[in-house]
Parts: C-alpha cells; structure tokens; sequence
C-alpha cells in the first residue's frame, strides 16, 4: 500500500538551516546535510531544503550543498528558493536534486510549471502555495508570505496541477508556526478537486495533528520542520503512532 | 569489479552514481558498445519518455549492444519498461528482452493518482536481488506507465492494480521502483546486484 510521507524541511541561510516562528525571527538549528542525514536514518520519507538565502553567492553556497546531499542522502529531496527560470532548475537537477520547489516566481509567470513539466517531468516539478485564509476566502501570497496576490488558492492549486505540476505543496500562513494543526478543511478540499498529491505544511505541533492532516485533510504527504528540528517530535515515534491510528506509513 | 552505466538521452543519472560510490564502485557512464560489453556489469536507469529514448538509442545502436549483453544489466524505472516489447508511451517498441507490453495507469478512483509517486510495498520477491528479504520492504517509485504481471515478474506492488515492481529473465535484471532512492533497502538490491 502506498504510505503517507513524512517529509522534514530544513529552511537553508548561507549553509545552515533555519526556521522562522510566522515567516519571521529565524533562530539557527544547525548543518543541513547532517541533518539531512539523522533524518533519513530516523525514517524521513523525504526531504525539502529552501534556499531563503538572497545573494548571488548565497546561491552558489546552496548549490553546492545540493551536490553533498546527493552524494550522502539515499531518499528523494526536494529544493526550492530562489528559482526562476529553466536554467535555476537545470543547475539544482544537476547537482543531484529529485524536484524542485517553484512558488512566488509561478505566481508571475505561471507558464514555467508547464515549462519544467515539458523540459523535464511532472515529477519534478513541486508547486508550493503559502495562502492565507480572512473574511474573503484563501488568498495567495508572494515573496515568502510578503505580498499578497489576486489569486485564490483553491484556482490557482487547480490551475497548477492543469499546467503540469507534479504535486501541491500548501502551506497555511494562519497555521504556520502555531502548532495547533494543519488547515485541514483547505487540504481536504484540494485533495478532492485536484489529481496529484498534496502535501500538508504549516501548524504541525503534536503527533495529532499528522493524524488529522491525513485522515480529515486527505493529505497524501505531511511537512514540519520545528517539531523535529527542535526534537519535539521524533520521526519513528511519530510513524509508531501514526501505524497504531490505521495509517500506512513506511517502516 | 567495472560497472558501467549506459549513456543515453533519458537523465537523471546523478543519484545512482552516487549510490554506487556509496557502495565503494566508481561507474563509469558511457556509450562505447565496447566499454559496456567488456564490463562487469551494467546500469541500465533513467527517467523520461519511451519513444525518444528509443529512438535515441536505436540512432545510436545501443538496442543491439543492450540485447547482446550477456553480463547482469539492471534497468531501472525507465529502463524497466525500455526492455518490454511496446510501450503505450509514444506508442513504441522497445528491446523485447521481457515479452510483455508497457502500459499507463488507468485511475479507477479519485485517490488514485497518477504518476504513482512515493514509498510503496514489494511482494512477492522472487530474484537474486531480493536475496536477504524477510518481510515486506518499502522502495521508492514514481511513474506513470507500468508492466503488468507476466513470467518475468521478480517483485509486486499493488497501485491501483498489482503490477511489477521487478522482472528478471537470465540476465536482464529490472526495477520499477528506484533502488537508489530506496533508503537501505535500495543499498540491499544494489549490493546484491552487484554481488551477482
């Protein structure tokens, strides 16, 4: 049976991994390829790495810790951060990435998903939302949850998965940091409409909330980062309780 | 011990070098029909559409120097289904080494979804490959295209219907699954691969 995958995210500045409480006040926790590594050998399904590093050199510290993950890591990982165009996929895939992570850039030019997908796979392509939800519905947000879109996330996780995506990373921006869950209701409702995988990201604060993101949310993947960077939650305790609640996951 | 890969047009090759590494083997990615047929074994892995790589490798002759190879060849995902006779993908024959057709996943419900990407059950395992296994194991697939079961079935999986994971006729050895990006499981079928 196919199992529902726990992917840790390691948020990566000038080499080391970070992680912000609401998109803000980064607090260190540590080297990415070796976490990367206690990761996999804990029983991580996968792993995302974000560049959130603005500057050129920046970029090429980040590429060149892709390179050493793919030499140490035996999992699939997912980059993103900081890609634009064709060529910023073709350097990542090359230095050993499995996907990439597009978000604000689709937002302003929603053709390169069908640019990545036709180039080099569905597979590879991971469109990643941060919406936030007010009186007017969920709205899509650009430039790490900064600047607010026209875009409505259930039309645009759609319109994604049409030009070719290959899975719909959504992270919650009410949820985020909170650790009360995950939007549940939204993932639900995008599992539902939509024909590729999504993958639930932003509220993870206890084992209960995995549960709910895959038995309420229909989430076919679950993203956290604090919980386990901070140890707050263990990946095989977590993937015991969730085998005990009825869930498939891998041992 | 040689190991070599083939070179052809269907990419993501990066994460099975490195897994050879790991394993302490330094492949060598070419395609030299004499360099493949003098190594010891032979790597066989990709991602990518059916009939470009066919045709890629008929233009470059290495259909011929695949089927003639007579060490242990390991196709991989895409190379699994390269080695059927037809694929439904571009509508194309391929190598006909596994007398069987390649054909895409049809989804009966809506949580079915296609590509089948993530970490799914081996059954059944019945290769060299498998050798060690004692219990239901994990590995890594994404793929839109599949083989049915057949005589030449090494390993099942179930998505959406039971397909095969693995095949296996005198030498040609194949996975649908990524052993490379299957954890220590992965590491376990490449060993054995290479213990062959």
């Amino acid at each position: 049976m196919l199992a529902k995958r726990i992917i840790p995210c390691l948020d990566v500045k000038d080499g080391m991994t970070v992680k912000g409480t609401n998109f803000v006040n980064l607090r260190q926790a540590g080297d990415p390829v070796e976490l990367g590594r206690t990761y996999s050998m804990q029983g991580a399904d996968e792993l995302v790495f974000l560049d959130i590093t603005a500057s050129h050199e920046g970029r090429k510290t980040f590429t060149d810790m892709v390179q050493r993950v793919a030499a140490t890591l035996s999992i699939p990982f997912t980059v993103g951060g900081g890609i634009n165009e064709l060529k910023d996929v073709e350097r990542l895939l090359s230095a050993g990435a499995d996907k990439v992570s597009i978000n604000s850039a689709a937002l302003r030019r929603p053709e390169l998903i069908d640019e990545i997908a036709s180039h080099f796979g569905s597979q590879v392509c991971v469109v990643a939302i941060d919406a936030r939800q007010d009186e007017n519905g969920w709205t899509c947000y650009m430039n790490g949850g900064r600047i607010p879109t026209e875009r409505n996330l259930f039309d645009w996780a759609k319109e994604a998965n049409e030009r070719g995506a290959g899975e719909i990373l959504f992270t919650s921006m009410n949820h985020d940091g909170v650790k009360t869950g995950f939007a549940n209701e939204a993932l639900n409702r995008l599992a539902s409409t939509l024909t590729i995988p999504v993958i639930a990201s932003g509220g993870a604060g206890a084992k209960e909330h995995f549960r709910d993101a895959f038995l309420q949310g229909h989430a076919d993947a679950a993203l956290a980062a604090s919980v386990f960077h901070f140890g707050e939650i263990s990946i095989p305790d977590l993937k015991e309780y969730l085998r005990g609640e009825g869930i498939s996951v891998r041992r | 011990m040689k190991v070599a890969i083939v070179k052809y047009n269907a990419g993501n090759i990066y994460s099975v070098i490195h897994a050879l590494k790991r394993l302490g083997v330094e492949p060598v990615l070419t395609d030299d029909p004499a360099l493949l047929a003098s190594a010891d074994k032979v790597l066989f892995p990709g991602q990518g559409e059916a009939s470009n790589a066919m045709h890629y490798l008929r233009e470059h002759r290495l259909d011929e120097v695949i089927r003639s190879l007579r060490q242990p060849l390991l196709g991989i995902c895409i190379g699994q289904q390269l080695l059927c006779r037809h694929s439904e993908e571009g509508d194309v024959d391929c190598l006909g080494i596994f007398d069987t057709e390649v054909r895409r996943f049809q989804p009966t419900r809506h949580e079915d979804k296609v590509p089948h990407m993530g970490w799914n059950t081996l059954h059944d395992t019945r290769s060299m490959l498998f050798k060690g296994f004692t219990e239901e194991e994990y590995a890594y697939f994404v793929h839109s295209y599949y083989v049915p079961l057949c005589p030449e079935t090494a390993a099942t999986t179930d998505y959406i219907l039971p397909f095969s994971a693995a095949m296996q006729r005198d030498n040609f050895y194949a996975t649908q699954f990524h052993p490379e990006k299957s954890g220590s499981v992965g590491e376990r079928i490449l060993k054995n691969f290479l213990e062959l």
